[in-house]
């Protein structure tokens, strides 16, 4: 299949630069098997928002608004086109991105287009943000509503000219005729919000060497609200009357309250009532606590520290990091866990190695620490509950605002705000719950706020893990046996999201000889998923174990892991979720080369590699590490290889890789959480902290701009770094980090 | 309560009414409705709450209003002159520097003294100067390259 390569580096003007290399990146079009298969696939994946075609939008065309194409797509007389962006932008770039796949189909001047967060909507399939799959699952449906509104901007052209349309062609929001004769977008618009909207089926799709949008680099469409102050995150909702709520929660999860000396609280400066709310709905919706109602959010917060509450604890969380150890350590000593894999004869394998490795890994919890702290607005008036909230799962945030009130969801009208950091924390909405129901004993708008301490203390946490591995290489050196007991964590009996292994994950098909076991300790603090959850941490645990199995068998490292993937060949074919080795194997040849793999390096400095495949990204990184006498490592230079099939934007996609490099290095080096007895230990960013702007390493990033379909970006770049780093850190001083972060081996960035 | 006067970007404001140890942060975000500023900590760890106390980065949720009575306050509104944008927040949408956005305004008032203070400021410098700003995101690859942008820009023009 044919691919190119294109590089972002962070010093060069990125903007025209970027243009043209991928303007060049998809200047070829592929052929063969691979080409067959994308097609395949991107017809068959009919999830997202192709309800957008059967909604009647002529009314609209009538009041002040510009006609609308679909739901998609508004284009004023003017020329203006106006694009709603349908998901949650949390920084990852999709009120950019997913516009610019809209705009290439319909032909647009991107110039000419301005972007507007849809409201929550069925026309609009699935609103959340969240495992990369926002360009991924809307990738058709997008690209189908920019041609289905270019093809009715032909029709209306065709009938003014009484020509065929198929004698038309459009170019940068004009329509042209085989005369030469042109009509804009604007001239056209009205008369074609009166056309039928043309079926999916009809419609006539960009050659990816035709885009002109797609592939070139462009800067967010939020850049300038964003450094000029603009109102435009959840925190920033104003509203006339607008009331602040501090909601304070029991310390351990699970506590509910018993009392609280609600009449001296209402008795403070500044608010303006207090009451008890009982915990509704599953345990991330309401979750039961204290309300305090203020003129201010500094009254609310000043009137929390006097807030005294006896909690009942009998159901509360008594989760403790110390006793996590323990017990894994004493679940690895006494056996095996429940048998979830086992292929071929581990035993055997054992037996007939040429050398055996066994190993045990842990790392521990971590928060999400969004920068923006959790807070939501709501205002029910006239029986209707509006909603501002930050939240990745809108529409899910409806359902925890209806448990929480007993409103029916029709009665409750959600609005997205741009978001600041989600990481997978806002994929729940406990805070959209405590604001609906105060909304509800408030007869004015309601903020509620947390505070920083709150954030951190009523997180759902990466879920920390234990592994207890033994492998084997034959006698030739090649990885023979993978025997792999994994101690995770239950809550209510359920295994933790994140906390569970993929049954594909690599190399558990490439391995002839595989054993997978599972103990689940109980945790009464619940764990949610973290950027690219599971691969986060567990990537750290196998590509460090495959590099101690190579160095056993006296085997370079990348040699090794290429030889490990073997042949090129798509396990699941047409499964985006599953590994494809040729792909895997090219990134990281692209990685290594371009880091100089195999080169002499200085005293005290060493190359690190791993890969990892995730969220249908496949990632390599090889990293140039420095440790001194002191133990200071010092990461120099960061190479990624990705291919996560095309690059919509490649601007937001250096972002995403350099943002998932620098999150990894500073979540492996010294960021933890620890509970003792269900409390969580960081409070704030001076216990829980996050590396700074100096610590940041060189990071060049590669992308494969392969004719896969494309996936997001803002996990998949994340996981292979924490292995890399400690694979060069064993190189640099022969110490195997087995213990995150850093920190805890005595190490520091 | 006491009246508490003070310059805010450029204007003055006399607030009355206000609890003295309110801080400046949940004042201009709450009652003058200047909500650039953002809450990230409340301590002084993580820069979002970043604005000038007469051209000085200071932290507006450790400052208490009664301490900038007579003093003179930018914000991230203020930051570029009339309807004007700052060099570095072009630098900042030229070099798509946001991701979440959130940290961005405390990273430019931050910028924008260490230009004010230094005109050619070297890595380190950079460092130094913006170690109070944390970005979750990991902006700071860019913060770094749109920095010696803008400071690129302003020597080129002469400034
Ligand atoms: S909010 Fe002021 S430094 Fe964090
Ligand atoms: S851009 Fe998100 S915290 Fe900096």
């Amino acid at each position: 299949m044919s691919r190119h390569v294109y590089t972002t580096e962070v010093d060069e003007p990125l903007v025209i630069d970027c243009l043209a290399r991928a303007q060049h990146a998809f200047g070829r079009s592929g052929a063969g098997m691979a080409r067959r298969t994308f097609l395949k696939l991107a017809g068959a994946s009919g999830l997202g928002l192709t309800l957008g075609f059967s909604l009647n939008l002529r009314a609209a065309t009538d009041g002040a608004e510009p006609p609308a194409l679909n739901a998609f797509i508004r284009i004023a007389p003017s020329g203006d086109i106006y694009i709603y962006a349908p998901n949650p932008e949390i920084g990852q770039g999709v009120k950019t991105s997913m516009p610019m796949i809209v705009a290439e189909e319909l032909d647009a001047d991107w110039q000419r287009v301005k972007i507007e967060q849809a409201p929550i909507d069925p026309r609009y399939g699935l609103q959340f943000s969240g495992g990369s799959r926002s360009i991924a699952v809307n990738w058709d449906a997008l690209r189908q509503a920019g041609a289905a509104a270019r093809a009715m901007l032909v029709a209306a052209a065709a009938n003014k000219w009484s020509t065929d349309p198929s004698t038309l062609r459009t170019d940068a929001s004009r329509v042209f005729n085989a005369r030469g004769e042109s009509l804009s977008y604007g001239e056209l618009a009205a008369a074609a919000a009166l056309l039928e909207v043309p079926g999916p089926s009809s419609l006539r799709l960009k050659q990816r060497e035709d885009y002109r949008i797609i592939g070139t680099a462009i800067p967010g469409v939020d850049n300038r609200a964003i450094v000029t102050g603009e109102p435009l995150f959840g925190i920033d909702q104003q509203l006339p009357g607008l009331l602040y709520a501090s909601y304070a929660r029991c310390p351990r999860f699970g506590g509910t309250v018993v009392s609280a000396n609600l009449d001296e609280i209402k008795r403070l400066p500044g608010v303006e009532d207090a009451f008890v709310l009982d915990a509704k709905g599953s345990h991330s919706d309401l979750v039961a606590g204290v309300a305090i109602i203020g003129a201010s959010t500094w009254a609310v917060m000043q009137a929390r520290k006097r807030l005294q509450v006896e909690w009942d604890t009998t159901h509360a969380s008594t989760a403790s990091w110390s006793r996590f150890n323990r017990e894994a350590q004493q679940v690895a000593d006494d056996g095996d866990g429940e048998v979830l894999i086992d292929n071929g004869d581990v035993g055997r394998a054992f037996d007939d190695a040429g050398s055996v490795v066994e190993s045990f890994y842990t790392y521990p919890f971590a928060a999400h620490a969004s920068l923006e702290p959790m807070n939501c607005t709501a205002w029910l008036k006239g029986g209707i509950l509006d909603i501002w909230a930050p939240s990745q799962t809108p529409q899910r945030g409806i359902a925890s605002a209806s448990a929480a009130t007993g409103l029916a969801a029709q009665n409750i009208r959600m609005h997205q705000t741009r978001i600041g950091g989600g990481f997978g924390r806002r994929l729940l909405n406990d805070y959209v719950a405590e604001a609906a129901a105060i909304a509800q004993r408030v007869s004015a708008p309601v903020k509620v706020q947390w505070t920083r301490e709150e954030d951190f203390a009523h997180d759902h946490f990466r879920p920390a893990g234990f592994h207890k591995l033994k492998g084997a290489t034959d006698k030739d050196g090649r990885l023979s046996a993978w025997q792999h007991h994994y101690i995770t964590l239950q809550f209510n009996g359920e295994i933790v999201s994140g906390g569970s292994l993929r049954e594909n994950e690599f190399p558990v098909l490439n391995v002839p000889n595989y054993r997978l076991t599972q103990t689940a300790l109980d945790t009464g603090t619940p764990c949610f998923a973290w950027r690219a959850p599971g691969a986060n941490s567990v990537a750290w645990v196998f590509q460090s174990f495959i590099h101690e199995l190579a160095l056993a068998a006296n085997r370079d490292h990348r040699d090794f892991l290429i030889e490990i993937m073997g042949e090129p060949r798509w396990f699941d074919a047409g499964n985006p979720n599953s590994l494809n080795t040729g792909r895997a194997v090219d990134v990281i040849k692209l990685a290594t080369e371009k880091a100089g793999w195999g080169r002499p390096m200085p005293h005290q400095r060493a190359l690190g590699l791993a890969f990892h495949f995730c969220h249908a990204g496949h990632v390599a990184h090889v990293v140039d590490v420095g440790v001194d006498d002191n133990n200071k490592v010092t990461v120099h230079k960061v190479v990624v290889a990705a291919d996560v099939g095309p690059v919509i934007n490649p601007s937001g996609a250096r972002a995403q890789i350099q943002g998932c490099v620098i999150d990894a290095l500073s979540t492996m080096a010294g960021l933890e959480i620890t509970l003792e007895n269900g409390v969580v230990e960081q409070s704030n960013f001076d216990s829980y902290r996050p590396l700074r702007i100096a610590a940041t390493p060189e990071i060049e990033a590669h992308f494969i701009a392969s004719e896969y379909p494309p996936t997001g970006l803002g996990e998949p770049g994340f996981p292979p770094l924490a292995p890399a780093v400690c694979n060069a850190i064993f190189e640099v001083t022969g110490r195997r980090v087995k213990t995150l972060p850093l920190s805890r081996e005595g190490f520091t960035v | 309560m006491p009246t508490v006067t003070f310059e805010i970007n450029g204007t003055r404001q006399v607030l009355a009414d206000v609890d003295p140890a309110t801080p400046l942060l949940w004042v201009l975000r709450d009652a003058l409705g200047l909500v650039g500023t953002k809450y990230g900590c409340g301590i002084a760890q993580c820069g979002a709450c970043t604005v000038h106390l007469n051209g000085e980065p200071a932290r507006a949720c450790s400052l208490p209003v009664a301490s900038v009575e007579g003093q003179s306050i930018t914000t991230i509104e203020g930051l570029g002159p009339r309807g004007e944008l700052h060099p570095l927040q072009e630098a900042w949408i030229a070099m798509d520097v946001p991701q979440c956005g959130y940290c961005q305004a405390g990273q430019l008032m931050s910028a924008a003294a260490l230009l004010k203070a230094n005109a050619r400021p070297t890595d380190e410098d950079i460092d130094r100067a913006m170690a109070g700003n944390l970005c979750r995101c990991g902006t700071y690859p860019r913060i770094r390259a749109a920095i010696h942008k803008a400071a690129e820009g302003v020597r080129g023009e002469g400034v």
